[in-house]
């Protein structure tokens, strides 16, 4: 048998937890995280904009941090907390964030929505009091500032349609 | 799933009996792919991965412009991994978005135009085997003069970069005269002369373009794919490859972002569905960013002239337009781009004469084409400064000065687009007010600025890209017995939320909820015919397809429920997911029932509903570009903080009111003003599509400037202002429920409202945008040296202009055509084909 091509070769093996969730994976050496999550794991919803680490897409926690995964490799990652947007819910229900994002118009096109969410959920982890005025907290750009605000201060569903105020 | 079932829910479960008020329509809700795209479950292209794909990629030229004498894939095709490599003799049937300008190949054949020009394409197992596999293709070019700008492109005819065109390098020229303007001029108190330069800049979408082709299990091609014009991706399909269009099905995947960077048929789609079918194997391409960029079809860079006759009182007595448009290497959507360039004028301020010459030249750069505004935000700033210009010399403020001249509603222009509802006044008026505008303009401290400026955009194009008398939206509803209703369109969803325009639009009509409606759109085998999403097209058009098939729908169900209810057709209410009596409103049947006895009574229910834009009165040559069912209207306020040491400009606050028509949904109508201010300032201030020529010694080739995110300088959360948005609802009767557009209008204000501002700041003029830093420092050193306070372009190139076909207005009793005969020039024969041929 002919040797396979370099990028056939799954000859790397992490053991690291996806989403709570004890995952094996093998792949080829040189991937970075997010090449596993979406080719190997096939978790999509972490997405791709640059691969130079300037876009912000491609956010996940890494034991709660946020990292850009297309910077990271996967080889890194063994033994490791890994959260993406699939594992933002809990028991079936969306996390407050998706709840505030979907009601507020926070995810147009969607693309980068997963990235902002992850990114925004540790923000608010390491400060549970957040407010409107410390989006340099934020390390890519995302822009959640206003959102944020609105969701905690937000008393009726429709909180973006407010009068600005003066 | 149990989840969000309280917040989701639509005002449609609302109790009121009250037959005329919207209870969805209008009111800011949950869009319908809201809970897909905050789980990361929206599939773009690029999600799909699918059993025994294989992935592609390109081999892009390093050349700007070269012939191609010789290529040689052998060794690449004997690389392990590799299942076939392509070059341009696979497809080479050539295609374009416009029929007029088919230059395209899908893989270059023996010309390369610009770097990233695509000349051989790779299919292998993995996507890096692909990638390494490129490097084994030998391609031996021999290099050609490089045109790198219009002004050389007007100097530079031989050698051609296409064989058609008007002559030499020049694509397109287009010269149209509504009216003696020189009379005009005559009759002006001042005239104003002003030369302004809009930089090329692109769009920037943060999903780069994906695609996947496969062989589907009875042979025939299916393409999934990140576009915006599935139904144009379709034809050329059918074209390059040779195959009966019926056997295409072409699914628009949701776009991670678009704004016209996604509407023509790409030479990747091209390329994949080629080697899917050859190799009956799922093959997926996903260009990198550095790819993106070579793809392009961006904002082009104008260079425009604005010659102004103005009365005291501010009213203009006659308009010249001129421009000098870079095309970059291929015709895209350019011919229309050239005509928008000139078209939009005379839609904000009434302009009794009017003449424009507009000129396209073909240059060795990636091709451009529409970015949101398409073709016009580049007048329109120039227009907007120089009203700014004109106002200060007539002493007039300039809000007040706009609110003179204002367009009114229903008019026809000098062009001869008919207008809809125009409430631009109202605009000026409520922006003025909520930013304070008359306490601010010309009293904030040094380095503190306020900059006013309007503009218009269709609300979806008039004419068809391609000749044709059929509806330009469909749409078919089916009610299903579960008491669902399914819609079917091929509105493709791009991020702007067409999917809850359209699920909005149903619900209101037939009284349920959002979240009762199925939606399959983008798909060229499921969905009647919608053009695509381009124009701000969708949501009237679209949207009116969608609501005449709920009208039918609802006439089958009345009819059902009123002899079940023995009640009159005309009392029956839709609501709440009932139908019932208004007068007596416990007397009904629930929604579900409703659809039942219809179906009972008339077999299975299906309704459609389609859209055609009503005729234009623009009858002249070239009068294609422009109409439009009706326009919308913005107008911002800017405020700016100028740091006159560095030249740094900040944004701290904006101000925009939008005469929406209606906001159907207005948390989306937020979402897309917001995003257009966001987009606004990035052009405004630092976005640049720029090019440099390579030292000689190193091949002088023109190259990408910066061709990745990490340069090409777009604004972040950080540098986001707050926006205090303001909707102007009069509903137009033309739109649905009175809706206008908002995808794109909003944008265009913005860039002329920062530079007014900077001059109110610093005052200095920037007739250029981007407005840098190190212009306005150019400006304020020869402001402090006594010189005319400005950064800009002096003067415009001599062009031969062809006569200009002279169309009287309509207040001169013309009648829409022209009434002179333009000789055409001799088109080579070549030409004529290539025109036959599409």
């Amino acid at each position: 048998m002919s040797p396979l091509p370099i990028a056939s070769q799954k000859t790397s093996q992490i053991r690291f937890t996806l989403n709570g969730e004890e995952t094996d994976v093998s792949f080829a050496p040189y991937k970075t995280l997010l090449e596993v999550l979406r080719e190997d794991l096939f978790h999509t919803g972490t997405k791709h904009g640059c691969e130079l680490g300037e876009c912000g897409a491609c956010a996940v926690l890494l034991d709660g941090q946020p990292v850009l995964s297309c910077l990271v490799l996967a080889l890194e990652c063994g033994g490791r907390q890994v959260l993406t947007v699939e594992g933002l819910g809990e028991d079936g229900h969306l996390h407050p964030l998706q709840d505030a994002f979907a009601d507020l118009g926070a995810a147009q096109c969607g693309y980068c929505t997963p990235a902002i969410l992850v990114t925004a959920k540790a923000l608010l982890d390491q400060n549970p009091h957040t407010r409107s005025d410390s989006r340099s907290d934020f390390r890519k750009p995302v822009p959640v500032h206003r959102l944020l605000a609105d969701f905690r201060s937000r008393g009726s569903r429709h909180a973006q349609d407010r009068r600005p105020k003066k | 799933m149990p989840d969000e079932k309280d917040s989701r829910t639509t005002p449609a479960d609302a109790p009121e009996a009250n037959g005329n008020k919207l209870r969805v329509i209008g009111v800011p809700r949950r869009r319908v792919d809201a809970r897909a795209k905050v789980t990361g479950q929206t599939r773009f292209a690029d999600d799909i991965f699918l059993p025994r794909m294989a992935h592609c990629k390109l081999l892009r030229s390093p050349h700007p412009h070269a012939r191609i004498r010789k290529i040689d894939t052998s060794r690449a095709a004997a690389h392990p991994g590799v299942y076939v490599v392509l070059t341009g003799k696979d497809v080479p049937i050539q295609y374009g978005i416009l029929p007029v300008s088919q230059d395209e190949q899908a893989l270059c054949v023996d010309r390369v135009r610009h770097v990233g020009d695509p000349v051989a394409a790779v299919v292998a197992r993995e996507e890096l085997t692909a990638f390494e596999a490129l490097d084994l293709i030998d391609v031996d070019y021999e290099i050609l003069t490089t045109i790198s700008d219009p002004q050389e492109a007007l100097t530079t005819p031989e050698p051609r970069i296409h064989e058609y065109g008007e002559e030499g390098n020049i694509h397109k020229l287009v010269a149209l005269e509504f009216g003696n303007v020189e009379e005009g001029f005559a009759e002006a108190d001042e005239i104003f002369e002003d030369t302004f330069f809009f930089q090329g800049n692109t769009h920037l979408p943060i999903e780069q373009h994906a695609s996947v082709a496969i062989k589907d299990p009875e042979g025939k091609l299916t393409v999934w794919s990140s576009t915006q014009t599935p139904h144009y991706l379709h034809r050329a399909l059918a074209k390059v490859l040779e195959l009966p269009a019926a056997h295409i099905r072409v699914i628009a995947t949701p776009n991670g972002g678009a704004f016209g960077g996604k509407s023509d048929p790409f030479n990747h789609e091209i390329v994949v569905a080629k080697a899917a079918l050859l190799l009956d194997r799922p093959v997926k391409i996903c260009l990198t960013r550095e790819e993106v960029f070579y793809c392009h079809r961006g904002r082009h860079p104008v260079l425009m002239k604005f010659k102004t006759g103005v009365k005291r009182d501010g009213a203009i007595t006659g308009m010249h337009l001129q421009t000098l448009i870079d095309g970059g290497a291929y015709g895209s959507y350019g011919v229309a781009s050239t005509f928008y360039a000139g078209a939009l004028q005379t839609t904000t301020y009434h302009i009794p004469r009017y003449r424009y010459q507009g000129c396209r030249t073909f240059t060795n750069k990636p091709p451009c084409g529409p970015k949101r505004g398409h073709g016009t935000p580049q007048p329109r700033f120039g227009q907007e400064v120089q009203l700014d210009k004109i106002a200060e010399r007539l002493k007039i403020d300039p809000a007040d000065l706009r609110l003179r001249i204002v367009e009114s509603s229903n008019s026809v222009t000098a062009n001869f687009l008919q207008l809809g509802t125009v409430n631009l006044a109202e605009c000026i008026r409520r922006v003025a007010k909520v930013s304070n505008w008359k306490e601010k303009f010309r009293n904030l401290p040094e380095g503190h600025g306020v900059g006013l400026a309007c503009s218009a955009y269709l609300t979806g194009a008039g004419l068809p890209i391609y000749w044709n008398k059929m509806p330009h939206s469909g749409v078919q509803l089916k009610f299903d017995r579960s008491g669902g209703v399914t819609i079917f369109c091929g509105a493709t969803e791009i991020g702007q939320g067409s999917d809850d325009v359209l699920a909005g639009i149903v619900a209101e009509v037939l009284g349920i909820d959002t979240f009762d409606i199925r939606l399959f759109t983008g798909d060229t085998d499921l969905g009647p015919v919608d053009l695509g999403s381009y124009s701000s097209r969708v949501t009237l058009m679209a949207g009116n397809a969608a609501l005449q098939a709920a009208e039918r729908g609802k006439a089958i169900l009345r009819e059902a429920a009123a002899e079940k209810l023995q009640v009159p057709k005309e009392r029956l209410c839709f609501a709440g997911k009932r139908v019932f009596d208004s007068a007596a409103p416990e007397k009904g049947l629930t929604f579900q029932e409703a659809v039942c006895l219809a179906e009972a009574r008339f077999g299975t229910i299906g309704t459609v509903g389609s859209y055609t834009p009503p005729t234009s009165p623009a009858l002249y040559k070239g009068g294609g570009v422009g109409p439009s069912p009706t326009y919308s209207y913005s107008a911002a306020v800017v405020q700016v903080e100028v740091n006159s040491v560095t030249g740094w400009v900040t944004v701290p606050k904006v101000w925009i009111a939008h005469d929406i028509g209606r906001a159907l949904n207005p948390t989306l109508v937020r979402g897309q003003v917001e995003g257009s201010v966001y987009m606004g300032l990035g052009e405004a201030l630092m976005e640049e599509q720029e090019f440099r020529r390579l030292p000689k010694k190193l091949s002088h080739a023109l190259v990408h400037k910066f061709p990745s995110i990490l340069e090409y300088k777009s604004p972040t959360s950080l540098d986001m202002p707050e926006v205090v948005t303001e909707l102007i609802e009069e509903p137009d009767p033309r739109g649905p429920y009175g809706a206008k557009e908002v995808g794109q209008g909003p944008l265009l204000p913005i860039m002329p409202a920062v530079a007014n501002a900077v001059y109110d700041a610093v005052g200095v003029r920037i007739d250029e945008i981007p407005v840098t830093p190190e212009k306005i420092l150019k400006a304020l050193a020869e402001k402090k040296a006594g010189r005319d306070p400005r950064f800009g372009p002096t003067d415009f190139p001599h062009i031969h202009w062809p006569e200009a076909l002279r169309v009287p207005p309509p207040w001169e009793g013309g009648d829409g055509h022209a009434v002179n005969e333009v000789p055409r020039r001799q088109k080579s024969r070549q030409e004529k084909e290539k025109v036959l041929a599409s």
